[in-house]
C-alpha cells in the first residue's frame, strides 16, 4: 500500500446488529478522501486448534457450534468431508435428498433471517431513520404483513430443519457416510402442507426485493464493486447449493475457472494474512494477493449460475439478469435480491424433494475403506464454505482448515466500506448517517461474524477521527442503546 | 416405626422388605424407589465413591449402595434438602472435568447429563477447572476420552469382576486423579480390553467411546428421551443398547433406520 503517514483515522467499533464484534477504521488523506477501509476483526475463535486431537466423527457435532443462524451448513460441510474420511465418495439416493433437504430448510431460514430480521429495517425504513424504530419490532409495527411473513418463512425453513435433525438448532442428522434416520410420511406430509404458502410468501420476498432496486435508483451504487466471484455450480452450470463444482468469474462475466473439483481447492486459493486482523484474506492464486480478492454468497451463486433448475426462481433469475442489462449484477445491495431468489428457489426445492418418492427410503449409510484426508465444500446462506480435515491413523483430527464464507468476503467488504465512506464522510465530522451506512454495508454481506470471529453481545460504539498528525478532532460514543454522545 | 423383627426398612415412609446382605440401594431397586447413583450397577460390588446416593438414615447421612439394609432403618431420600446436596456434587462432577455436552456423542445417553437434568442443575454454580487431560485413542475399536470421566470406576470393576481382566485403575491424588491403563505403555492399545468386554460399555459417561460411532440415534430416540434416569431397571436398558452395538445398527438399519432399544 502506499504511505499512510498523512492519513487520519476514524474507528466505528463495533457494528451492531452484526452478531459478532467488528471494528472499522477509516484511513483518510488531507482531502478527506477515505484511502484505506480497515474492517478489523479482532477476536479469536480458534476452532481449528481445539478440534485437533478429537475423533473425526465429532467433527460436524463440535464444528456445527461456530454458529447459532447456519450451523446446518458447518455440520453438512463437514459432514461431506467426513464421509471422505471413511472411504464414502457417494451416499445413497435418500441420504443425498435428505441432507439437500436439510440444507434447503437451512438456506431458507438463514435467508429470512438474514433480510427480514436483520436487513430490512435498514431498506424499508432508511439507513438514516429513527434507531429505536429501525428494527424488526418497528418493521412488526409499520409492516405487519411483511414481517409476519418474514418470520413464517423462517419458522417454516427451521421446521425442515427440525424434521431432518430433531431441532431447530444443532439437531443431529448426519452420520459418516449417510444420515441417522429417514423421513416418515407424516413428517412429509405436515412439511408439504405449508408448502404453497411458503412460495407465495416467497414470490412476495423476491418483489420486494426487485422493486427496492428498481424503484430505487440510489440504491444502485451503494457500495458497488465490480469483483471477480466464486461459487459452486451444478454440472449443467446451474444454481447449486449442496454439491458441484467450483466456478470464478471476472466483473465480465468470463470464467476464471469452472467445474472444478472442489478437493484441490488450496491449489486455486490462498490466504493472506494481515497484521491488523484475525480474518485471513483469501484470494484466488491465478490472479494475485492484490487482484485476487473475490465476492461469495447469494449475489456470486445468482450471477455465476447458468440457469436455476426451478422455474419460478428462474424467472427471478431472468428479471434479476434484465436489471444488469443482461450481465452480472455488481450491486451490493443486489445481495438481499438475489439472497430472496435463492429464498423461492429452496422453497421450490424442499416442494420437489418432499414429493419425491425416493425421500421416503430406508437404505441411509455407505460403508467405505478409510482415508486420511477428507475435504467438505458447501454453498452455505453467505457463501462458498471450505472444511478441510487430516487425521491421524488412530481416528483423531490431526490438521483442520476451515475458509467461511465470510472470510472469503472480507476484502469485499472492505472494499464496499471505502466506498461507503467515501460517498458519505463529511468533512471532520463522524455523523450518525455515516455509521448507519457503513454498517448497512457490512449487512448485506453478513449479519453474522460469529463464525469468522467471536460473538460478543451489545456493545458501546466509539467513533474517533483523528487529524493527520494522529490528534483526535472528534470522538463519538454510541450507547448499546442506540444514544450517541459526543465525548471530546 | 417399622418392627425390628421384620426384615423391613422404611424410606420416605413407605415400609419395604430386603433380604440378607442387601444394602439400602438393593432393596430401594427392588421396591422400585429411585435413589440417584451414578458409581453403582447391580452386579458389580459397591463402590460407594460417587456420594449421589447418600441417604439419611436414622438421622445419620451414609451411601445408600454400601450401607446395610437393617431392620428397623427409617430412611429419608427424596427430600429437598438431600437433593440438593446431590446437584452440588453433580456441579461438582461437571466442573471438576471438561463435560463439552453440545457436541459430545453421549448426550442424550449420558447418565451425569440425565442427572443433572432430574436435580434440576441450570449450571455448573462453581469456576471451571478446566483440567488437562489425555485422549487415548490408539485402540483399533475404543476410545478413551479422560475428559469426560468422572472416577466411578464402574470400568474398574466391571473389568476385573465381570471380564476377569484388569485393565483400568484410578491413579494419582487431587486434582491429578486420573483413569490409568494397566499396560507397559499405558495406552489402551496395549492393554488386553476387546470390544465385547463388559468394561467398554460400562461408562456412564463419555470416557469410553466405541469408536467411528457416534450420534446415530437420532434425537427423540435416546435413551434420556425415552427413559427416565428415575427408572430402576434403566441399568439393564443401557447395557442392552451400547453391548451389541453393531449388530443393533446393521438391525435398525434394516428396520427403517430407527435406532431405538
Amino acid at each position: 500500500m502506499s504511505d499512510k503517514s498523512n492519513l487520519r483515522r476514524i474507528a466505528v467499533d463495533p457494528v451492531t446488529r452484526v452478531e459478532g464484534h467488528g471494528k472499522i477504521t477509516l484511513l483518510l488523506d488531507d482531502a478527506n478522501h477515505v484511502r484505506e477501509a480497515r474492517f478489523h476483526i479482532v477476536e479469536f475463535r480458534g476452532f481449528e486448534k481445539f478440534i485437533q486431537g478429537r475423533p473425526y466423527w465429532e467433527v460436524p457435532y463440535f464444528v456445527q457450534r461456530l454458529c447459532g443462524i447456519c450451523p446446518v451448513s458447518h455440520h453438512l460441510a463437514a459432514a461431506k468431508a467426513v464421509d471422505q474420511l471413511v472411504g464414502v465418495d457417494e451416499l445413497t439416493p435418500t441420504a443425498t435428498k435428505l441432507r439437500r433437504l436439510l440444507h434447503f430448510g437451512q438456506t431458507l431460514q438463514s435467508h429470512a433471517l438474514h433480510f427480514f430480521h436483520l436487513s430490512s429495517p435498514d431498506l424499508l425504513f432508511g439507513f438514516g431513520s429513527n434507531l429505536a424504530h429501525r428494527n424488526i419490532v418497528g418493521v412488526i409495527e409499520d409492516y405487519p404483513d411483511l414481517a409476519l411473513k418474514g418470520v413464517r418463512l423462517r419458522k417454516y425453513g427451521q421446521q425442515v430443519i427440525e424434521v431432518i435433525s430433531g431441532k431447530r438448532v444443532h439437531g443431529a442428522a448426519t452420520v459418516p457416510g449417510g444420515v441417522n434416520k429417514g423421513l416418515t410420511i407424516e413428517e412429509r406430509d405436515r412439511l408439504l402442507g405449508d408448502i404453497n404458502d411458503v412460495l407465495i410468501w416467497a414470490q412476495d420476498a423476491v418483489a420486494l426485493n426487485e422493486k427496492i432496486h428498481t424503484e430505487h435508483p440510489e440504491n444502485h451504487g451503494f457500495g458497488r464493486l465490480n469483483s471477480n466471484y466464486l461459487s459452486m455450480v451444478g454440472g449443467k452450470g446451474e444454481l447449486e447449493l449442496y454439491h458441484g463444482g467450483l466456478r470464478a468469474s471476472r466483473p465480465d462475466g468470463s470464467n476464471i475457472f469452472d467445474q472444478f473439483d472442489y478437493r484441490g481447492y488450496y491449489n486455486i486459493i490462498r490466504e493472506e494474512v494481515r497484521s491488523w486482523s484475525y480474518m485471513k484474506f483469501p484470494y484466488l492464486t491465478e490472479l494475485g494477493r492484490d487482484d485476487g480478492w473475490y465476492r461469495v454468497g447469494p449475489l456470486a451463486r445468482v450471477n455465476n449460475c447458468d440457469f436455476i433448475a426451478t422455474p419460478l426462481a428462474e424467472a427471478a433469475r431472468k428479471s434479476f439478469k434484465a436489471f444488469g442489462n443482461g450481465g452480472y449484477v455488481h450491486d451490493t445491495l443486489a445481495y438481499h435480491w438475489a439472497r430472496m431468489i435463492e429464498v423461492l428457489h429452496s422453497a421450490e426445492s424442499i416442494r420437489d424433494l418432499l414429493l419425491d418418492p425416493e425421500i421416503l427410503g430406508t437404505d441411509l449409510v455407505v460403508k467405505g475403506e478409510k482415508r486420511e484426508e477428507g475435504i467438505g465444500v458447501i454453498e452455505a446462506p453467505r457463501g462458498t464454505l471450505f472444511h478441510h480435515y487430516k487425521v491421524n491413523e488412530d481416528g483423531t483430527i490431526k490438521k483442520a482448515n476451515l475458509i467461511v464464507s465470510t472470510t472469503s468476503n472480507n476484502q469485499a467488504m472492505n472494499e464496499s466500506v471505502r466506498s461507503v465512506a467515501n460517498e458519505y464522510l463529511d468533512g471532520n465530522e463522524i455523523t450518525e448517517g455515516l455509521l448507519n451506512h457503513l454498517e448497512v454495508a457490512i449487512r448485506a454481506y453478513d449479519p453474522c461474524l460469529s463464525c469468522a470471529t467471536h460473538a460478543l453481545g451489545k456493545m458501546p460504539l466509539e467513533i474517533e477521527l483523528l487529524d493527520s498528525s494522529g490528534m483526535a478532532v472528534d470522538r463519538i460514543e454510541k450507547g448499546s442503546n442506540g444514544s450517541i454522545t459526543r465525548t471530546l | 416405626m417399622s418392627d425390628p423383627m421384620k426384615k423391613t426398612i422404611i424410606i420416605d415412609g413407605v415400609e419395604i422388605p430386603f433380604e440378607e446382605g442387601q444394602t439400602i440401594m438393593d432393596a430401594a431397586l427392588a421396591a422400585d424407589i429411585y435413589i440417584p447413583h451414578l458409581c453403582h450397577k447391580p452386579g458389580l460390588s459397591p463402590h460407594g465413591s460417587c456420594k449421589l446416593c447418600t441417604v439419611d438414615v436414622n438421622g445419620r447421612a451414609v451411601s445408600s449402595c454400601t450401607m446395610p439394609a437393617e431392620a428397623g432403618q427409617e430412611i429419608a431420600n427424596n427430600t429437598a434438602s438431600l437433593n440438593e446436596a446431590r446437584k452440588t456434587i453433580t456441579q461438582m462432577l461437571f466442573i471438576e472435568g471438561n463435560h463439552l455436552c453440545p457436541s459430545c456423542e453421549k448426550t442424550g445417553d449420558c447418565t451425569l447429563q440425565a442427572i443433572g437434568y432430574h436435580l434440576g442443575m441450570l449450571d455448573g454454580h462453581f469456576p471451571q477447572f478446566y483440567p488437562r487431560r489425555e485422549v487415548d485413542a490408539s485402540h483399533g475399536s475404543l476410545v478413551l476420552d479422560r475428559d469426560r470421566c468422572i472416577m466411578c470406576e464402574l470400568c474398574v470393576r466391571a473389568s476385573r469382576e465381570c471380564d476377569g481382566k484388569d485393565v483400568f485403575a484410578i491413579s494419582g491424588r487431587g486434582t491429578k486423579r486420573q483413569l490409568v491403563v494397566n499396560s507397559p505403555t499405558g495406552r489402551l492399545v496395549d492393554s488386553d480390553i476387546e470390544l465385547d468386554d463388559m468394561a467398554a460399555h460400562i461408562c456412564p459417561v463419555g470416557a469410553i467411546l466405541i469408536k467411528d460411532h457416534g450420534y446415530e440415534v437420532p434425537i427423540g430416540r435416546r435413551t434420556f428421551d425415552l427413559h427416565s434416569v428415575s427408572e430402576t431397571d434403566l441399568d439393564e436398558v443401557i447395557l442392552k443398547k451400547t453391548k451389541h452395538h453393531d449388530q443393533e445398527h446393521e438391525t435398525a438399519e434394516k428396520e427403517g433406520g430407527v435406532y431405538g432399544v
